[in-house]
């Protein structure tokens, strides 16, 4: 006789059984001592189970559900592959945003993967944990799927085949490392602050949008595919953001000035990372989207401003220097890209300086400044062009000591000036390229006062040698094929002969 | 404010990365000409503290900034000095640290009449 059948449990029960039922409070061991991170920060947790998941996930409908798209994604990158599709693209310029991609943000997904893993072990709470966990394998699955559709470029173009060993020591890498080293070295409710509400949550569509759509316009399907793909984990992870964020300000008052802190702190790195993605939006992309000063007003002006005015009910205030940070939006990828210009021997993609009408646009779209302050320094980097004295900075910039970017952005409301600011911490002096990142560093000098800063690794002798080429070589850099500018690069070189073949065919 | 950490003790037992003393005995120093912003940033040099403080206009500035429009116009006689946000009247023939450039100094000159391409402070 077959035992009669048990019902079926709805999707919350089955929830319940599979998340919350799964945990216990260990008799064994004190919980404190099991779960040793998630007290010392000072946030006030009184009921874990207060803990809302809106997504209802189980394992079991995640690995169903994943493997579906990574189905479908595959699918279309060997179409992609199969179809020459890296000769469908705007043209060969535009790669060099992908490498920028590919070095610069893939690395960051598999530090997330690591650390998200981390908080899904030692996460008190049993919700949170769970979350954690699913984030752990998306961000894995993310820098996996970013990879194979990326190395289909590998095969044609340079600039991307180290791209693990250039994360951990390429200048202007740097950047995205230690932001994210700087969240995995801090407790877990400052890295759930830092990377799920503040970059997840408040920043992500300044990231996503920018190369997804851009990568749309530029004819690169394969990148939209895997955006597409990421899309709705995405959506997961800003609702983990912004569930954190309120869960932490629910449970106590006294939550409150640490949040707020790491909202002001985790705001203005992000925004300095985030100037590499403006400079690729303004200056890299042959066929534009919109410029970088229109995507900060809509997704951070606006969707920002309406995030915030529905946190002051918990007492939160928008980050301190947003003011500051939207002004930057019609100067930051003028200056990036004015660094990368001056720095192209030791770019691990190409440079180049834009032609009349990308100058136009700029004016068109940066009215305030563009004319007055950067399209002089372009052209007279032009007239020195012409001459055969193409402009090379053959000095080290100075590095902050926060963000690590070359000092090169100037004084709140004066575009003349370099905005210099500094700190003594037991005797020694540090340099800031903003008050943003003055005050970062005060709050927390016994932290950064161990930053690595290639500069002055590079002088220490820890990079291979004194010279160029010796810190190329360590780089893994080959001169003259992955730096340097487009025009003369392998890169245009192999792109031109595919448009010969083709005006061939034409006939 | 103070670092939160997990680790008791985690303050004091910092390890400073650019101390002085890891340099192989020269000390960092930043230059920065003003309003030439085609120089993206300040620049840095790890120097000798005994230098006379003369070798950077005779020697460093014309190297690393000479290419610039504006330096063939340069007049030394007019340059006002700054070392670490105060105005100095260095001594080109004492030392750099004679002149009270120190680790991690910066050092800014200004050229009066000359602000970049144009005037345009590039």
């Amino acid at each position: 006789m077959t035992p009669p059948r048990k019902k079926k449990m709805n999707l919350k029960q089955r929830y319940a059984l599979m998340t919350r039922g799964l945990d216990w409070e260990t008799s064994y061991q004190k919980m404190d001592d099991v779960f040793p991170y998630d007290t010392f920060e000072g946030i006030k947790i009184t009921d874990w189970s207060k803990w809302e998941d809106p997504f209802r996930l189980t394992m079991d409908a995640y690995w169903k559900y994943q493997g579906e798209k990574e189905r479908k994604l595959y699918a279309v990158l060997d179409s992609f592959a199969q179809n020459n599709g890296q000769q469908g693209i705007s043209d060969a310029r535009y790669v060099n945003a992908i490498k920028l991609f590919l070095t610069g943000v893939t690395p960051l997904e598999y530090q997330a993967h690591r650390h998200f893993a981390h908080l899904g072990r030692h996460i008190r709470g049993v919700g949170p944990r769970v979350a954690a966990q699913m984030q752990s394998l998306d961000e894995l699955r993310h820098a996996q799927t970013q990879i194979h559709t990326i190395s289909h470029y590998n095969k044609y173009f340079d600039g991307f085949a180290e791209f693990p060993h250039m994360h951990d020591r390429v200048w202007y890498l740097s950047v995205p490392k230690s932001f994210f080293d700087d969240a995995c070295s801090a407790g877990p409710f400052e890295f759930f602050t830092a990377i799920s509400f503040a970059f997840e949550y408040v920043l992500t569509n300044l990231l996503f949008v920018p190369f997804m759509s851009g990568a749309a316009y530029n004819g690169d399907l394969a990148t939209v595919t895997f955006g597409f793909s990421a899309q709705s984990d995405e959506a997961r992870h800003m609702t983990l953001g912004i569930e954190v964020i309120k869960f932490m300000l629910e449970q106590h008052p006294d939550n409150l000035p640490i949040v707020q802190k790491w909202v002001d702190k985790w705001f203005w790195r992000g925004h300095k990372v985030l100037g590499l993605v403006a400079m690729m939006m303004d200056y890299m992309l042959p066929k534009r989207i919109m410029s970088w000063k229109e995507a900060w007003e809509i997704y951070f002006t606006e969707a920002g401003g309406a995030l915030f005015e529905d946190l002051s009910r918990y007492g939160l205030r928008v980050p301190k220097y947003a003011d500051i940070a939207t002004d930057e939006a019609e100067h930051i990828s003028h200056q990036n890209w004015a660094i990368f210009y001056q720095y192209t021997q030791a770019a691990g993609f190409h440079t180049w300086l834009p032609n009349d009408e990308e100058l136009d646009w700029l004016s068109e779209k940066c009215p305030n400044t563009f004319d007055k302050y950067y399209r002089p320094r372009f052209e007279m980097w032009r007239e020195m062009e012409a001459k055969g004295e193409r402009f090379y900075n053959n000095a080290l910039p100075q590095l902050c000591q926060t963000c690590q970017i070359p000092m090169g952005y100037t004084e709140p409301g004066d575009p003349t000036k370099i905005g210099f600011r500094s700190s003594v911490y037991k005797d020694e002096r540090y340099h800031f390229c903003s008050q943003g990142c003055k005050d970062i560093f005060d709050d927390e000098p016994e932290k950064f006062s161990q930053a690595w800063l290639l500069v002055h690794q590079i002088f220490q002798g820890n990079c291979g040698g004194a010279d160029l080429s010796d810190v190329l070589k360590w780089y893994h850099m080959d001169q003259g094929i992955d730096n340097m500018d487009y025009t003369g690069s392998p890169d245009q070189k192999q792109w031109d002969a595919w448009q010969a073949a083709r005006k061939k065919v034409a006939g | 404010m103070a670092v939160v950490a997990l680790k008791p003790g985690y303050a004091d037992a910092v390890e400073i990365r650019d101390r002085k003393e890891n340099f192989h005995g020269n000390q960092v120093v930043y230059l920065h000409w003003e309003e030439h912003l085609s120089f993206c940033a300040a620049t840095a040099f790890p120097l000798p503290p005994e230098m006379p403080l003369g070798a950077l206009t005779e020697k460093l500035i014309p190297q690393f900034y000479g290419m610039h429009p504006d330096f063939k116009s340069l007049d030394w006689n007019s340059v006002e000095w700054k070392i670490d946000g105060e105005p100095a009247t260095p001594d080109m023939s004492k030392s750099l640290a004679e002149n009270g450039v120190g680790h991690k100094s910066l050092v800014c000159f200004r050229t009066p009449g000359l602000n970049g391409y144009k005037g345009s402070c590039s």
